[in-house]
């Protein structure tokens, strides 16, 4: 049995709603597990059903050999951040700190040894006489992070801790994070709506939606190898592109092209997906895009288009290269990195 | 820097409410310093005069009542046990009702929290009958304790609490969970301090209710050591009225000037909570 584990755990709301469905999912020690999906998918529900916040309608969380259905959450020895970080506004950050050891009935120079272990880990020691309310967003976030190191619960769980910070210093704090975690190697499951911090932060990534996992992986295979066409559309940015199709005898045709000797017995309405960056430019290519638009990020310009049957289409293409907007490009697939998914299902097939 | 006529108006406006406030005050105070014959010949006076020592040392000490065996002094440390006793216990129940009322989420919740609020509409006196017969059947007559029990509840103070309690974020309650805490332990270590100004104000109002009560008291006891300020105001210097005797209204202005001084130290005091909770917003 791994470290935390999941067993068909299904949460059923009073008023009928289910947010989560039969989920399975093992998460080993140390492990860095990221629950990456839409809003309202069921992973803060998840979450929440770890941390004991939240009742479970059936199944099974065991943690490090433990039942921990009907454990109550201050003896399950897990901490959490969360979104708005739930800073104790009127204790200043060394009580906000030494408050759950204090409960613990530790003897106070163990706690203070252990609050100034955690600022300086942190870098907070500066503002350890100070109220929350006198803190920047980036401190804040720390405080709420020293404020779950210090205890050295069994695992981390982290509600979306990063939506509540502008873009420079969300950046900066995630890769905080994901050092700090290496450092203390303490398991980790970490909850976002962001595929990007998904992708960084992860070990291993479960992408949630509607209540069920589509995917689990490293976040490299859930990237190279989407199972479904949720998964596919929401990993990678800019989004896949989805063309419609049709597949038989092997044969893919799409509007305005064919592609052959497809590695597939599915017979059907499919869904064809290509990422923006796995294409380049030929001479008579496979799809023809007619730009209405480039937007230049420096490093990269994302061009967008349409084709023949006025579909959008987005073409990712090196920073130096200049393309015009009203040019037409002629693109071919490298390396045959298309993704083929049964329209109806939203499965892959290929 | 020119001040402005909008301005000059205002001020006149707030010296005049001032005054308004003040000079009644005053006027009570310059005419408790003379006897009591110069007052009932003259009139209200507003300066001091030479009596001020003798007078007020009379209310405080001297006994009065039908047996004469109160004093002032002892009427006033009793409105102000019933005072102290009917504020702190009203503040420690409603806040603890609307704990419950608030994050022990049982079916009857609403329903209770609404009876307690319709028992706004049912005020002490609409109900004196009844609450004398339980408090003398509980042979409670004649004692603190049945000044201060049937006054105890409060509808106001809970849905002040309740309101609130509701306003403080679900995640506070779940990060204390998470770090250990209690039902008790954050009760007293969140919800106490984050409410404390909450707590002044409504210790003040209701330390007011409560030294401000009449009927009730006067219903309630039947001996002397019992009474109270308020009803004192009406019955301490009735002797003077019978007979020959002149009344003693210098002593009477004394009196009142000394009964509004434990609201005014109970303001003052609590003020500075108030004023430095309205500085720190800390939530």
């Amino acid at each position: 049995m791994s470290f935390l584990d999941l067993k068909n755990v299904t949460k059923i709301y009073p008023n009928g709603t289910k947010a989560v469905h039969e989920t399975s999912l093992s998460v080993d020690e140390g492990e860095f597990m990221v629950f990456v999906g839409p809003s309202g998918c069921g992973k803060s529900t998840l979450l929440r059903m770890v941390a004991g916040l939240e009742d479970i309608t059936e199944g099974d969380i065991n943690l490090d050999g433990k039942l921990m259905n009907e454990v109550d959450p201050s003896e399950r020895d897990v901490a959490m951040v969360f979104q708005n970080y739930a800073l104790y506004p009127h204790m200043n950050v060394y009580n906000n700190l030494a408050y759950g050891l204090k409960n613990r009935g530790i003897d106070k120079e163990t706690i203070e040894q252990k609050v100034n272990d955690a600022a300086k880990l942190l870098q907070i020691s500066d503002y350890l006489q100070r109220k929350p309310s006198m803190l920047s967003g980036g401190q804040r976030q720390r405080v709420a992070m020293g404020r779950a190191i210090v205890r050295n619960p069994k695992i981390f769980l982290f509600d979306e801790p990063l939506s509540n910070l502008d873009a420079k210093l969300r950046i900066q704090m995630r890769l905080e994070i994901k050092k700090l975690q290496q450092k203390v190697g303490v398991t980790s499951i970490f909850v976002t709506h962001d595929q990007v911090e998904a992708m960084t932060l992860a070990d291993r990534l479960a992408v949630i939606n509607n209540g069920i996992i589509e995917q689990l992986g490293t976040p490299i295979e859930i990237y190279d190898n989407p199972e479904s066409l949720f998964v596919a559309g929401f990993i990678g940015s800019p989004q896949m592109n989805f063309l419609n199709g049709n597949l038989t005898n092997k044969t893919l045709s799409a509007e305005g092209f064919e592609i052959k000797d497809i590695n597939s017995d599915f017979e059907g309405e499919v869904t064809l997906g290509i990422r923006p960056e796995h294409l380049s430019q030929t001479e008579n290519g496979l799809i023809n895009l007619k730009v209405d638009l480039v937007e230049q990020l420096g490093s990269d310009n994302l061009v967008y288009g349409q084709l023949k049957d006025k579909k959008d289409f987005c073409y990712r293409c090196p920073g130096n290269q200049t393309i015009e907007k009203g040019a037409n490009l002629s693109l071919n697939i490298e390396n045959n990195k298309y993704y083929i998914f049964d329209k109806s299902t939203g499965k892959r097939v290929n | 820097m020119k001040i402005k006529p909008l301005q000059i108006i205002a001020h006149i406006i707030l010296i005049l409410g001032v005054l308004l406030m003040v000079v009644p005050i005053w006027i009570s105070f310059a005419s408790s310093s003379h006897d009591s014959v110069t007052i009932l010949t003259e009139g209200m006076k507003f300066h001091i005069g030479d009596q001020l020592a003798r007078n007020y040392n009379e209310v405080l000490n001297e006994k009065g009542g039908w047996s004469e065996e109160v004093t002032a002094a002892k009427m006033f440390i009793n409105s102000f046990i019933m005072a102290l006793g009917i504020a702190t216990l009203k503040v420690v129940i409603s806040a603890m009702s609307a704990y419950a009322l608030v994050y022990y989420r049982f079916k009857l919740a609403v329903p209770i929290f609404w009876l307690i609020f319709i028992t706004l509409l049912v005020p002490l006196e609409v109900r004196i009958f009844p609450s004398y017969k339980i408090v003398s059947d509980l042979g409670l007559t004649n004692s603190y304790t049945g000044l201060i029990l049937p006054l105890v509840a409060s509808a106001t103070a809970t849905f002040f609490f309740r309101q609130f309690y509701k306003t403080i974020p679900d995640e506070l309650l779940e990060s204390a969970k998470l770090d250990g805490a209690n039902a008790w332990s954050f009760f007293i270590d969140f919800l106490v301090p984050l409410s404390k100004t909450m707590i002044a104000a409504m210790f003040i109002f209701m330390f007011v209710y409560g030294y401000s009560q009449y009927l009730w008291p006067l219903i309630m006891t039947t001996a002397e050591e019992y009474w109270t300020v308020v009803m004192g105001m009406k019955i301490i210097y009735t002797e003077s009225y019978e007979g020959v005797a002149l009344p003693r209204t210098a002593e009477r202005f004394a009196y009142i000037i000394l009964s509004m001084i434990p609201p005014v130290l109970v303001v003052v005091f609590l003020q500075k909570w108030f004023i430095k909770g309205l500085i720190q917003t800390e939530k």
